[in-house]
């Protein structure tokens, strides 16, 4: 048994050897398409990242009466944080919210003047609040509408902002839609080039195959070469890929950082970067393995040929 | 002992290949089948190495009948032929060596045993010299050659030839017959299927001549009779 299995791998990689063109051609469709399939993934990140960067800028103010005090409006963020929809919820007390007010109008004298003249704070304390989802500040924004909170809130500022968080939201969510669908069919493709790559080789490789049965090879001696062989190209292919893409992302990702900031592939890529290797060779060798498996069966069939 | 009883092989629409065919192959004989293409040289053969099966009738091996094998017991009757044919049939990515060699894998020998067998097998081929070479850097008579030390290597009860000394040259035919009769010597049955006449006049053994599908004759010492 065990000898056998040395056999067949030993065939198997004799075999990848001695055809060497046909086997360079097969591993660089493989590597193109496991460089395909790990690009799509990164561009996912990128998606993923850029969506939630969109997101991240979609919030809702809740005002509150200038006689509710602090505690109050402190007792009213523990309950709403408890909600599953709430991410954040920060507090910004009166003299915070003056604060910010100055300084984001520093170079208007006229404002600055009139804001001296005052002799109390104007401003409302309030809760800058970000949801999980951008499709969840609706339910946040039902949340203040319960009796006791009614009293304390002045207004949310969710109703100004309704339309552009639903634009946000419904293009973020395209966004990702079409990312997956443009990932999947790609994906697809690229698994089938690979099989029939791996299709032509064993095709050229038919006559062979009959000549082991008639030698009176087992099924599993006349294919397990040729399954080894398929595993060898994913392997290798997966390799090439790594190689290929850690000096491009190298190069390119501080330029796509300069148009999307926050996001930082080949940080990811690095971090990642022992899984990513092992998606690929798992990508690689079941693509090859399975391939091989599939496109020999033909040959294998008694019933099925001349000899 | 081979033989095949009251065997039918009809290929759709309506082509009857063989006929209600009745023959016995003792041990240590060496027959020839003779007939011309489309006699049904080639299914009697296809019959016996289990790559068909009959319509009616039915092969047995001595008390085996080659129709109940399943399919993982083909390879290992398959084992127990030796087969040449007309194109040789060599794996054309393997030296001659590792031709030989891989007959022997399939059935499970021990390194030691391949390592001993195939430089005497080669030996007796007489290409001890070109173990190395793979099947396109050897002569049509050397493959052949090739082939039927791979058809001995797992020491066969039975070796069919269909054919084999259809593409090549007088002499390497005669220097192939000459091998298939030293094998049968060593007490191997030898079925040669051929339409050469200068073959089977020249050797003087048992001839089975078939015609579409029917054997008209059966002669121990026959002699070519179809024109």
């Amino acid at each position: 048994m065990f000898t056998t299995f040395t056999r067949i791998i030993k065939s198997g990689c004799v075999n990848f050897w001695r055809n060497k063109w046909l086997s360079s051609s097969a591993v660089s469709m493989m590597s193109l398409a496991i460089l395909g399939i790990t690009s799509l993934l990164l561009v996912n990140v990128l998606i993923n990242s850029l969506t939630a960067s969109l997101e991240d800028k979609i919030d809702i103010s809740v005002y509150f009466t200038s006689d509710t005090s602090e505690d109050k409006i402190l007792d009213t963020r523990t309950d709403l944080i408890k909600l599953s929809e709430v991410r954040s919820a920060e507090y910004i007390s009166t003299y915070e919210a003056l604060e910010r007010f100055k300084e984001k109008h520093k170079d208007n004298t006229v404002l600055m003047q009139s804001l001296k003249e005052l002799d109390n704070n104007p401003l409302e304390a309030s809760l800058n609040i970000k949801a999980q989802q951008a499709s969840q500040y609706e339910s946040i924004v039902s949340f203040f509408e319960q009796d006791k909170y009614k009293k304390i809130v002045d207004k949310i500022n969710y109703l100004e902002n309704k339309a552009v968080i639903a634009r946000l939201t419904s293009i973020t969510s395209s966004i990702r839609q079409i990312g997956l669908v443009i990932l999947l069919i790609l994906a697809g493709l690229a698994v089938l080039v690979t099989f029939n790559t791996i299709r032509l080789t064993i095709y050229s490789a038919r006559k062979e195959i009959k000549v082991m049965k008639l030698v009176g090879a087992s099924n599993w001696f006349a294919k397990g070469p040729f399954v080894v062989e398929g595993a060898l190209y994913g392997i290798i292919a997966a390799l090439i890929s790594l190689f290929v893409l850690y000096p491009f992302l190298w190069y390119f990702s501080p330029k796509i950082t300069a148009y999307l900031p926050g996001t930082d592939l080949f940080y990811f890529f690095q971090a990642n970067i022992i899984v990513l290797f092992l998606i690929q060779i798992l990508v690689g060798v079941s693509l090859g393995t399975i391939s091989s498996l599939v496109a020999i069966r033909r040959y294998l069939d008694e019933s099925n040929g001349e000899i | 002992m081979i033989h095949f009883k009251k065997v039918t092989k009809a290929y759709p629409p309506n082509c009857i290949a063989l006929d209600n065919i009745d023959l016995t192959i003792n041990d240590e004989e060496f027959v020839s089948i003779a007939g011309r293409s489309g006699a049904g040289k080639s299914t009697l053969i296809k019959l016996l190495i289990r790559e068909e099966l009959p319509t009616k009738g039915q092969v047995f091996w001595g008390d085996q009948d080659l129709s109940n094998l399943n399919n993982r017991d083909i390879p290992f009757w398959r084992r127990q032929i030796g087969m040449i044919f007309q194109d040789f049939r060599l794996l054309p990515s393997k030296t001659a060596y590792e031709n030989i060699a891989f007959a022997m894998e399939v059935g499970g020998c021990a390194k030691a045993d391949i390592e001993k067998d195939v430089p005497q097998l080669l030996k007796l081929v007489n290409l001890i010299d070109k173990s190395d070479n793979f099947p396109h850097q050897l002569s049509g008579g050397e493959q052949q050659r090739v082939a039927i030390a791979r058809a001995l290597a797992h020491r066969p009860k039975v070796l069919v030839a269909d054919e084999p000394t259809g593409n090549l040259d007088l002499i390497n035919t005669w220097e192939i017959i000459k091998l298939l009769m030293k094998i049968n010597e060593l007490k191997t049955i030898v079925i040669l299927s051929t339409h050469d006449r200068d073959i089977i006049n020249g050797i003087d053994r048992r001839v089975v001549t078939l015609e579409s599908g029917k054997i008209i004759k059966d002669d121990p010492n026959g002699k070519y009779i179809l024109f």
